[in-house]
């Protein structure tokens, strides 16, 4: 009785007192929660209300008197509204303007001649009704006075309004609505395909007796090494208006959906492996022997077992390769013609157009699904982790001839088009001048005679990736220590998770939007980072954060969670234990995530494309303006360059790795 | 009722330990509450704690036990109460500005620091040199019985010998009070009841007040000074090993801890009724006329031959062996009788009587009672 209904007695819930750990900690954590607030949530909210800004000339603002020749008798006060209505000198579609628009004031006086004696006045009828004379500024209800010479050089200045103006624009625009159409259509035919050769990839290495499996599974990782444009370049080779396969397309163009599904097809193929290959790794023999058992035949344990097993897996790797392919812009630039996707029209608006508000639109319409796949696969993968917790005995194939010859097969034809691509690349980096002169040089390697930026751009990209891989392996890291291993504090570490598991769901190039609107600003205190190398760093990290920090939670989870009370209690400062110990015991972890990053900043090109300067270009940015110059073979160099370094910087990883952990990680061996 | 009853014991245990120590305790909690949002894990827990006392704090799974010991290290603070080491406030101090040496189930070793290293974490940074630092390392590996293994890795060591580790690396800095969290739970039986002796031996030696949180009754019963029995986030008990089995204050202490038969009965008049039999009892805590559980433990049932039964022998209950098994050391013996209709009787008799009475299945005899063994609890708690 009294056990039920004893309640607390009234008073303070008793709080601890911080300790130096404590506000460290904190203090640590509000740091690196302050940068994801800087380089994540501030841009992303300066984007969207970008998207709902429009500017444009309010005549009704703006009242005119004109004198006579004498410059004394005035007429009547009338609004440039009243005027253009008589006059019809600016049509309603020119009233729209961006921020920087200008309306000569003389458009509303047809007898206007600079050299005439009479007068204007000018004055706003609110207070907000800005116009130039020459380069100043004048904002006043007062009448202000010009001569004729004066006059003429008057211009009014658009107004700023909020609404959902440029959304409707968007929508009724049937070229850029048409872009969302294009989008899912590639996403989800590519998504179709890669699950497919993906999941069947997965099986032959899971599942099968076959031979080579360990240079299969290092073929198919090669597409991470390159940028998502490589293979369009290839393609290009291959199937374009000079290719050597051309009539194998007999009369289809690679240029548009063909290319893109085809090159994103080989770009999102490893991810998909790796997902689906974790998910099929899992399975339970005992599963397998219970079907057998109950004369299931295979074709109905592969139903029944199988991929219900695997669900998850392939519900995940499907959602990733869609946020992948639909956020791509690389590819569809280089080979999608007159074929418009989302990420193309953001190019088109904000380079093309410099019209920054259409970006902003188009941007946050391609968060959509991003943000979409995003919630879905978060969801699946809570699941999926329940299921790897349950004790089972490994899945062990049998031996199977056919069965082999099969997965054989499968495997081969995927290695030869992922070798086959990366191959092409290089012979046309190699070829003197396709189709004419096939020799073999070096000349398309001079970059430096080339526009895109020349061998500088590869040392940025050198600089950039091992700045991202350093400043940007301690960041997530240290951030995934505090969140899991502070006490107390709930509220903030739930935003803060919340803030490292965002970058997951926006796009590379929504994200560079974002940037120019946020740290372009001259108001902000930032701005001094714009155009320079810390931004590209700050924009690598942020876009490639959520893997890292998933990867280094997973380490720090492994790790018995009384380290942190057995360390204070020993009165030792919890910075002695992550250094003599956590750190230590993580480093595979750590050094995992610093290859990640660094491979990731070598290739991206959505992240950074529309804020680097030209100091700073990159190599992936080179690839892509080196194509766009016509300068194919040249963007095919680079594009291996950029293989080499990567493939160099893995081997380098791998070896590192198996050294510092002989050295440091010699208590792992009983 | 029983409240009220747990209280009396309570306040009598504890009156016990006052008298046997004039110094002022050295840990005092003072109604401590816990709760995790609706659930109450703790509830007026109030506890002394002497200098160099070694505590066991026992309890079923999820009764609160690790709960109170991590709200003594700061880990998890209580939501209401104080707690006081030394005579002063340590409610709202961090963990770190608290005295006290911690080991865990897991052990927590530092996996890639070796055993040296690991002992000598805490000492660091203490104003010691290295040349202190060692001799002290190497003494507390003498200590606890590990001079050989001081530099390999804490995966390169058995349980047991991970276990001393943990447990050198807390007593390294000397401190006031020794928290061990099921420390022996992790281990086979053997080594347990091996380092069971050795822990208690080291604490003895160190004169370290230490707190054991244990669900294993044997290893409460071994090495505890006191016990502290928990359940449902209350302290039912507090009392040295033989009142807590002695003794149980309440029907969950004398169910929780040993063996015992349970029988429902009426008290009246310092008796209760069994059947037709009348058993006296020396209990007085209860009220007449009381609906009460009887508890009787097996080892206090006496064998006698069946011809002792009858002639209005006082406390004697004629029964039949339904059946016996051999323990070793004793019979455990399963017995049926018409007083108490289908639940049987549980008694452990030892191999002299079992020969001198020739008892055996299907025998009959007759057993005792004794009414000072005879412990009486009011239902409907």
């Amino acid at each position: 009785m009294a056990e039920t209904t004893a309640a607390l007695p009234p008073g303070r819930r008793v709080r601890l007192r911080l300790d130096r750990d404590g506000i460290i900690k904190r203090l640590f954590m509000g740091v690196i929660a302050l940068y994801l607030i800087a380089a994540l949530a501030l841009p992303l909210y300066a984007m969207l209300s970008k998207s709902f800004v429009t500017y444009g000339f309010d005549l009704a603002r703006y009242e005119f008197q004109v004198s006579d020749e004498t410059g004394t008798v005035w007429s009547e006060p009338v609004t440039a509204e009243a005027l253009n209505a008589d006059l019809g000198a600016v049509p309603a579609d020119d009233l729209r303007s961006s921020s920087d628009g200008r309306l000569s004031a003389t458009v509303f006086f047809p007898d206007f001649s600079f050299r005439s004696p009479v007068k204007y006045r000018l004055r706003g009828t609110t207070g907000d009704a800005p116009w130039l004379v020459g380069l100043d500024l004048k904002n006043t209800t007062d009448w202000q006075e010009y001569d004729s010479n004066t006059f003429r050089r008057i211009n009014l200045r658009p107004v700023k309004s909020v609404g959902v103006q440029n959304y409707a624009e968007y929508f009724s625009n049937p070229t850029l609505f048409s872009s969302i159409q294009n989008s899912l259509y590639i996403a989800v035919i590519s998504t179709v395909l890669t699950v497919v050769f993906a999941f069947g990839f997965a099986y032959a290495i899971n599942r099968s007796c076959m031979p080579f499996k360990g240079a299969f599974r290092m073929i198919a990782m090669m597409p991470i090494l390159v940028p998502s444009l490589l293979p369009g370049i290839a393609l290009i080779y291959l199937f374009g208006n000079q290719g050597m396969l051309k009539s194998l397309l007999m009369g289809q163009s690679i240029y548009g959906p063909l290319g893109i599904v085809i090159g994103s097809v080989f770009f999102t193929f490893p991810h998909a492996l790796i997902i689906i290959s974790t998910a099929l790794s899992i399975a339970d023999q005992r599963q397998y022997e219970a079907a057998e058992s109950l004369r299931a035949s295979k074709w109905r344990t592969f139903w029944t077992v199988t991929i219900p097993g695997a669900r998850y897996g392939l519900i995940s790797a499907a959602f990733v390769t869609f946020t992948l392919v639909i956020t791509d812009f690389g590819l569809p630039k280089v080979i999608g013609g007159q074929y418009n996707v989302l990420a193309i029209d953001i190019y088109k608006q904000v380079i093309g157009q410099q019209n920054f508000e259409m970006g902003a639109v188009v941007s946050v319409i391609l968060l959509i699904p991003a943000v979409l796949a995003f919630l879905v696969d978060r969801q699946v993968q809570k699941k999926q982790v329940s299921l790897l917790s349950a004790r089972s005995v490994p899945y062990q194939p049998r031996p199977d001839r056919r069965f082999e010859a099969l997965c054989l097969a499968w495997c081969g034809v995927m290695a030869v088009f992922i070798v086959g691509i990366i191959a092409i690349c290089q012979y046309a980096a190699l070829i003197r001048f396709w189709p004419y002169d096939l020799s073999l040089s070096l000349k398309n390697y001079a970059f430096d005679r080339m526009d895109g930026g020349g061998w500088a751009a590869y040392w940025n990209s050198i600089k950039l990736a091992l700045m991202t891989a350093g400043i940007g392996t301690v960041v997530i890291f240290t951030g995934a220590y505090m969140v899991e291993k502070i006490d107390g504090f709930k509220t903030g570490r739930g935003l803060f998770q919340f803030l490292a598991m965002l970058p997951m769901a926006v796009p590379g190039m929504v994200l560079g939007l974002a940037y120019i609107f946020f740290f372009n600003n001259p108001a902000n205190p930032l701005h001094f980072i714009y155009g320079t190398m810390i931004i590209l760093v700050i924009s690598t990290v942020t876009h490639f954060y959520t893997v890292g920090h998933l990867t280094a939670l997973t380490a720090l989870k492994q790790i018995d969670a009384e380290f942190e009370p057995v360390a204070s209690s020993l009165r030792q400062p919890f910075y002695k234990l992550f250094a003599r110990v956590t750190v230590p015991v993580c480093l595979p972890a750590i050094l995992d995530i610093s290859i990640y990053l660094f491979v990731n900043a070598m290739t991206t090109v959505s992240a950074v494309v529309f804020i680097y300067s030209t100091h700073t270009a990159l190599a992936s940015i080179a690839v892509l303006n080196m194509d766009d110059a016509g300068d194919i073979a040249p963007a095919a160099a680079m594009g291996m360059m950029i293989f080499y370094t990567n493939a160099g910087a893995r081997i380098l990883h791998a070896l590192a790795s198996r050294r510092i952990l002989n050295r440091t990680q010699a208590w792992r061996l009983r | 009722m029983v409240a009220m009853t747990r209280r009396g014991a309570l306040q009598a245990s504890a009156g016990n330990f006052v008298a046997d120590g004039s110094a002022p305790p050295y840990l005092e909690i003072a109604d401590l509450w816990k709760s995790f949002g609706d659930f109450v894990a703790l509830r007026e827990v109030t506890l002394d704690i002497a200098r160099g006392e070694f505590v066991c704090f026992l309890g079923p799974s999820g009764c609160g036990k690790t709960t109170l010991l991590r709200a003594i290290a700061g880990l998890d603070p209580q939501t209401r109460g104080t707690i006081r080491q030394g005579g002063e406030d340590i409610s709202g101090l961090p963990p770190s500005q608290r005295d006290f040496g911690i080991v865990f189930q897991s052990y927590a070793l530092f996996p890639n620091l070796t055993v040296r290293r690991n002992i000598a974490f805490g000492l660091e940074n203490t104003g010691r040199s290295k040349r202190e630092i060692d001799a002290r390392v190497t003494e507390l590996l003498d200590l606890v019985g590990l001079p050989e293994q001081a530099s390999k890795y804490p995966a390169q060591l058995s349980g047991g010998q991970q276990q001393r580790v943990a447990l050198a690396r807390a007593i390294a800095i000397d401190p006031g009070l020794l928290l061990l969290d099921e420390p022996l739970s992790a281990l086979d039986a053997k080594v347990r009841v091996h380092l069971r002796h050795q822990i208690k031996e080291l604490q003895r030696k160190l004169g370290v007040t230490t707190i054991m949180v244990t669900h294993d009754q044997e290893e409460a019963l071994s090495m505890a000074d006191r016990i502290v029995v928990i359940n449902r986030g209350r302290i039912e008990q507090v009392g040295t090993p033989t009142e807590i089995y002695r003794e149980p204050a309440s029907l969950f202490v004398a169910d929780f801890i040993g063996e015992t038969n349970k029988v429902a009965s009426t008290y009246r008049a310092g008796a209760v009724t069994l059947g037709d039999a009348v058993i006296a009892t020396s209990e007085t805590r209860v009220v007449d006329g009381a609906a009460v559980t009887v508890a009787v433990r097996p080892e206090d049932i006496l064998p006698h031959r069946a011809e002792d039964a009858g002639n209005g022998a006082a406390n004697m209950l004629p029964v039949t062996i339904e059946d016996m098994e051999f323990l070793g050391s004793y019979w455990r013996t399963h017995l049926r009788s018409d007083a108490l209709g289908a639940t049987p009787l549980v008694a452990n008799f030892s191999m002299n009587a079992v020969r001198r009475l020739d008892l055996k299945p299907g025998a009959a005899m007759a057993v005792e009672l004794p009414a000072e063994r005879v412990l009486v609890f009011a239902r409907g708690a």
